[in-house]
């Protein structure tokens, strides 16, 4: 009989090792990621909705248009309305924290897979096998290095959020004319003065188009964190679902659509005021 | 003796995995073909040689394919050669380190791209600037060369628009202007004028001569298109399969074709454009001088078989044209001078006035045409039969050839 190669034994070899060997690691990893959606959130949740209600119209005008603006501020005045506003800000700052992570480390990486062969090759199987990847697999590894909570949503968001930031900076990078790049090569750029002056801002189109679709991803991801319990707006609809509650799940997924509008509107304005 | 500017020795650019494999079956004498089934690899360029002195335009023409560009690109090294030498200023570019390359491009080189290559996310001046950025300097210093260029191609109110609202001549003026703002002395044109429709490119080609004339660069121009070959290059080299086939001036290569390849290549030339007053006229030996008489005139004329006789000074400058029917009236009435049917104002053409304008002068005039130099010295003349000689000379070498 065909024996059964042990693959499930050794991950949960590695993932024991893991937990017994990198705890200060893991720790080091919760304090920050704590300390960035802690601020973010009280920052969001301390003053008065009407506060960040108003002061919505102005920052989106100033980054996107007047539609935007307007529709920003009564999509939030809906929230408030519903009287789920703490949530929607929790899923908010979430959201924004693990897109800034993600884009930290996601950029970079994109960059260098643009710039280099070896890294393509290396990176673009793992980025496929990744994205494959059913989202609530993500949350099993998170809780077992990070336990439950608000910390490890935020891992698992992380990591399902970064694919489309590193493929769209390297292709976006991949795809600046040739010429152009002979261009920079022939006028003697170093080749950091390359990236900067001419690579870079070539691909930002599509690297705004990566970025959108990172914060999409992040938000769907901290809305099934909520099964592990992360807080937010995914967890009135998973209350939703348990207690067939249909006002209270409803109400819960209006409000994350409309967070998803927002911030789908202010990625795409600042993507084409880049272009202009 | 005159530097060569650039001088490339045994150049070999071969595309492919295995260039050192495909480089010895060159050596061995293998064909392109050979090697590509050989090895998969690819030869761009093969095995050439060539010197542009400083202040010539150099034409590098071929078919697509036939390696030019790429033999463009092994001068900044933008393609690094698989083996000979590049020499820039008789320093070998081929061995330099990058950060040297790097001050060469910089200070020596400037280049111009086919498809204008222009920074979409840049102004216009900012564009220019770019070469300067680069080096470091700072924002006044290359704006205030980069608006100076700007003004001599003729883009001076368009400074802070950009690219894509600009005209492709506009935007390929952009892209002279870029290579030419950290004033190099090397210009590296790769198809510069191919993109642009017929009109704006006669007109582009008539700006690079003017503005040569003044700035006195070394160009290097890569070209599919006689024509424009023929037009801008002091030299042309013609090549083929990565190859060079000939190089010469383009009277030589249109009058004195290497081989069949060139003479195919070259056969549907207009002459008429190619050619100049200088190349069809005669040298004029029977003039006749003021203190000549129409008997003297008559003379000359009889003993040359020819009807007219162009006067001159004694220093050879033109002075007018005497009919033979006038002198003989002049001589009936027993004259002593040819003052008074000297005809003063036949037509005069410059030396490099090309044979186009000269056909409809010489169809309509009743008198033979003086080609005179900026000084009205007399350098020869045009009949009718010197045109039609000249059209037709590039025949004769054919008929030679065969």
């Amino acid at each position: 009989m065909l024996p059964k190669i042990t693959i499930g034994e050794w991950v949960d070899v590695l993932v024991v090792w893991a937990t017994d060997n990198l705890t200060s690691l893991f720790d080091a990893i919760v304090v920050v990621i704590q300390f960035i959606v802690g601020n973010l959130a009280w920052a969001l949740t301390a003053p008065s909705p009407w506060v960040i209600i108003i002061l919505s119209i102005p920052l989106v005008l100033f980054l996107t248009n007047w539609k935007t603006a307007i529709g920003t501020s009564l999509g939030l005045l809906l929230i408030y309305d519903l009287r789920i506003w703490e949530p929607s800000m929790n899923t908010l700052a979430m959201v924004i924290a693990a897109t800034i992570v993600a884009l930290l480390v996601g950029i970079p990486l994109g960059i260098l897979s643009a710039r280099s062969d070896n890294a393509h090759k290396i990176i673009m199987p793992v980025l496929d096998f990744m994205q494959t990847m059913p989202p609530f697999v993500y949350l099993i590894p998170a809780v077992l290095f990070f336990g439950t909570g608000a910390v490890p949503g935020l891992i698992a968001t992380v990591i399902f959020a970064m694919p489309p930031a590193i493929r769209l900076t390297g292709l976006g990078i991949r795809q600046v004319p040739v010429e152009l790049i002979e261009a920079a090569e022939a006028f003697g750029s170093t080749q950091y003065q390359k990236l900067v002056k001419v690579q870079l801002p070539v691909a930002i189109p599509t690297i705004m188009a990566g970025i959108n679709q990172c914060i999409m991803l992040a938000l769907s991801m901290v809305v099934i964190a909520a099964m592990i319990g992360a807080g937010g707006l995914g967890s009135e609809v998973l209350r939703g679902i348990q207690r067939l509650d249909i006002p209270v799940g409803f109400e819960g997924g209006l409000a994350i659509v409309i967070i998803a509008i927002i911030l789908d509107r202010i990625t795409q304005g600042l993507g084409k005021r880049d272009n202009n | 003796m005159l530097m060569a500017k650039v001088k490339v020795e045994n150049l070999v650019k071969i595309f492919g995995e295995h260039p050192n494999r495909a480089l010895k079956m060159l050596q061995e004498g293998k064909s392109k073909e050979e090697i590509l089934e050989a090895t998969k690899n690819t030869v761009g360029v093969y095995n050439v040689s060539f010197q542009v002195e400083a202040g010539e335009i150099f034409v590098l023409m071929g078919l697509s394919g036939s390696g030019k560009s790429t033999l463009l690109r092994c001068i900044n090294r933008l393609i690094k050669p698989t083996s000979g030498k590049v020499f820039i200023d008789d320093e070998e570019i081929t061995g330099i380190d990058e950060n040297k390359l790097r001050e060469i491009r910089r200070q020596k080189l400037g280049m111009v791209f086919q498809r204008f290559a222009l920074f979409p996310h840049r102004t216009v001046v900012d564009n220019v600037a770019f070469g300067l950025e680069i080096q470091g300097l700072s924002k006044e210093e290359r704006l205030a060369k980069a608006n100076q260029v700007l003004e001599a191609v003729g883009l001076k109110e368009w400074e802070n628009s950009m690219p894509n609202q600009l005209s492709g001549g506009m935007q390929q003026r952009v892209g002279l202007a870029r290579a030419l703002a950290s004033d190099p002395d090397i210009l590296l044109m790769d198809e510069a004028f191919s993109a642009l429709d017929p009109l704006i490119r006669k007109g582009m080609q008539d700006e690079l001569l003017s503005l040569q004339a003044t700035l006195n660069k070394t160009i290097i121009f890569v070209t599919h298109d006689l024509d424009e070959a023929l037009k801008i290059g002091d030299r042309i080299a013609l090549m083929k399969d990565g190859a060079i086939i000939q190089i010469g001036t383009p009277e030589e290569i249109l009058t004195n074709p290497a081989n069949e390849y060139v003479e195919k290549f070259v056969e549907d030339v207009d002459m008429s454009k190619v050619l100049t007053a200088e190349g069809v006229m005669k040298k004029s030996e029977t003039v006749i001088t003021p203190k000549d008489g129409p008997r003297t005139a008559m003379r000359r004329m009889r003993e040359n078989g020819i009807s007219s006789i162009f006067m001159v000074s004694k220093d050879r400058r033109l002075i007018g044209l005497v009919m033979a029917e006038d002198a003989l009236k002049a001589a009936e009435e027993y004259k002593t001078t040819l003052d008074e049917v000297l005809l003063k104002d036949t037509p005069r053409v410059a030396p490099d006035t090309p044979l186009a304008e000269l056909l409809p002068l010489v169809a309509e005039a009743k008198y033979p045409i003086a080609v005179v130099d900026e000084q009205n010295y007399l350098q020869g003349i045009i009949v009718r039969g010197s045109v039609l000689s000249g059209m037709i000379r590039k025949g004769e070498n054919k008929t030679d050839a065969s």
